[in-house]
């Protein structure tokens, strides 16, 4: 056991559970309701924002999995860093409108939305199920990148369920201060995590490559054939397509998360998230440099230290970041370290089961259980459905093997793309059929689960033949561009039938800032 | 609130645009050579890209917001 870094570690959780409570005091509003409980009475403002989304999108299991990926597979996991740079023009364009017609509105969910636009019950339910399924296993996945620090930490592994006891402490604290704080714990955490954040990363992408040799030397120990994507071969576009259309889809599958709107939601305004974008691209430099401590770990041989070995075993590519923690840096920063990511657990999954129960609550039990339930007990239902998610998730990981969660997580991926057309689409025109949408979320869906199926649900990628020419790319994608053209030939049809759904609740003037 | 922001145009899209093909031209970018400061091509032509997007929505931003509007 690590003493001075457990120490740390646990003094800085005890500071944002306390934290995590008293924000319920910070922008008073009446908790009561679930746009105050919910969404923080969509009154952040610029910094708090800033916070807030990268608290959101830079998960502890990025800290974790990245430089996992480019520590094990070389170039392709790179592709995280084209993902982030693509997320913000993308959402600079679109989801301004969003928060303007959902505050005309007082839509809480992209589904309330979606239910508004088309008049379409059905649809609406379509996206809030594929938003609450498409989440849990994100939520599993945070704990993912817990264990592995509490693991570091030298709590012994495979006792059971007493090696599982920091993991369910941390998830009861994460619990009870959602439940009484709601979005405004996560906002004020976030900055805490932020600051813990970035002197860690700055401390290990400074020190760490000088100790090592520099970042010339570091690159040049890397294979050839890990450091580029292969080229095209045989016709063969092999990764070169399979990374650009998954930092693509990636980036367009992100805005969809229902997590994404939540924190889109609550903050002040159009200008407020337009100004956000600007400077969120801070965190994806950071990010690319967290990438790049793959290869400092891969060039700097910690992973056959005899100190270290066990851990790699146990935790494989995994462990490259906390292993150049532990290696290069004193106790106390380490626990610094390690409870950034603990921490950058906790934020995105507060926020993500809050997005899940506010699905439900809107898109299902309002909808179909108990359509006339006050303010106040749509908010209790609200924050009951928090607990159930996070405990579900917590379930998850305590009984099933890990990869289980992050082969879920995959394809939830590709599920949340599928609703794409709805959502995105229907804030520019109302020309599609809600049952034409409904139609390509199933097609989409559908064919992503069977090509997903192929690989075992292993990988991500679909080689498409065309012409002579082989193809891989992400599924998502793929299945995103069919349920388009299903969705468009149907509404075709039906209108020239003379079936189509006119229904709309919104007018032009709701998408006006 | 009101009239805070300018609606988006063409020229807005395709400033929009340019980080977006400019991270997205995979083979143009997959080589070793030019080196900076011992970064491959591949690796510093993306990390350039953050701060160059974040130039390009800020250019945008300007042009959409009117001086003295907020939420």
């Amino acid at each position: 056991m690590n003493t001075v870094a457990t120490i740390v570690f646990i003094s800085l959780f005890i500071l944002i559970t306390v934290l995590g409570f008293i924000s319920a005091h910070w922008k008073k509003g009446d908790l009561t309701h679930l746009h105050e409980w919910g969404l923080g009475g969509r009154r952040f403002g610029g910094w708090i924002t800033w916070f807030l989304i990268g608290g959101d999108l830079y998960t502890a299991y990025t800290f974790i999995a990245v430089p996992a990926l480019v520590f094990g597979a070389g170039a392709l996991g790179f592709f995280a860093l084209p993902y982030t740079v693509l997320v913000y023009p993308l959402v600079f364009a679109i989801l301004p409108r969003l928060w303007v017609v959902a505050r005309k509105h007082n839509y809480i969910t992209a589904a309330d939305f979606v239910a508004g636009r088309y008049g379409s019950p059905a649809l609406a339910f379509a996206i809030a199920m594929t938003g609450i399924v498409a989440t849990m296993p994100y939520i599993a996945l945070q704990l993912v990148g817990l264990q592995v620090v509490i693991g570091g930490l030298g709590f012994p592994a495979n006792h059971g369920l007493l090696s599982d006891m920091p993991l369910i402490i941390a998830f009861v604290i994460l619990a009870a201060f959602t439940y009484t704080s709601g979005l405004r714990a996560p906002a004020s955490i976030a900055i805490v995590k932020d600051l813990l954040v970035y002197v860690t990363v700055i401390a290990l992408i400074v020190i760490v490559p000088i100790k090592v040799g520099g970042f010339a030397h570091i690159f040049a120990s890397i294979p050839h054939d890990k450091l580029l994507l292969p080229p095209v071969k045989d016709g063969n576009t092999g990764l070169m397509s399979f990374y650009a259309t998954l930092a693509f889809g990636s980036a367009l599958a992100l805005m969809l998360y229902p997590h994404a709107t939540t924190a889109v939601l609550a903050a002040k305004g159009p200008k407020t998230l337009r100004s956000n974008w600007v400077f969120l691209p801070a965190y994806s430099f950071v990010l690319g440099l967290i990438a790049l401590l793959g290869y400092v770990a891969y060039s700097s041989g910690i992973a056959t230290e005899p100190s270290l070995a066990p851990y790699f075993k146990q935790y494989g590519p995994q462990f490259a970041m906390p292993g150049l923690l532990l290696h290069y840096f004193p106790g106390w920063f380490v626990g610094v370290g390690f409870a950034a990511v603990a921490i950058g657990a906790l934020v995105p999954a507060a926020i993500m089961s809050i997005a899940a129960a506010n699905l439900f609550t809107r898109n299902i039990y309002k909808t179909y259980i108990n359509p006339h339930c006050s303010v106040q007990k749509e908010t209790h239902i609200a924050k009951l459905v928090s607990l159930i998610v996070k405990f579900g998730a917590l379930l998850f990981i305590v009984y099933l093997p890990q990869h289980y969660a992050i082969q879920l997580q995959l394809l939830g991926g590709v599920l949340i793309l599928q609703t794409f057309p709805a959502i995105v689409s229907g804030i520019y025109t109302r020309w599609f059929d809600p049952k034409a949408l409904l139609l390509g979320w199933g097609v989409g869906l559908g064919w992503g689960v069977w090509a997903a199926s192929l690989t075992g649900f292993k990988k991500t990628a679909y080689a498409l033949h065309l012409g002579g020419m082989v193809i891989p790319a992400y599924i998502g994608l793929y299945a995103l561009i069919l349920n388009f053209a299903v969705a468009i030939v149907a509404t075709v049809l039906i209108r020239s039938l003379g079936m189509a759904n006119i229904r709309d609740a919104t007018v032009p003037l709701d998408y006006e800032e | 609130m009101s009239n805070a922001v300018r609606k988006l145009r063409p020229i807005h899209m395709i400033l929009l645009a340019i980080p977006c093909v400019a991270i997205l031209v995979v083979p143009w970018f997959n080589t070793v050579e030019p080196r900076l400061f011992g970064f491959p091509f591949f690796y510093w032509w993306q990390l350039l890209w953050v701060p160059l997007s974040s130039v390009f929505i800020a250019i945008v931003y300007k042009m959409v917001t009117r001086p003295g509007g907020g939420d």
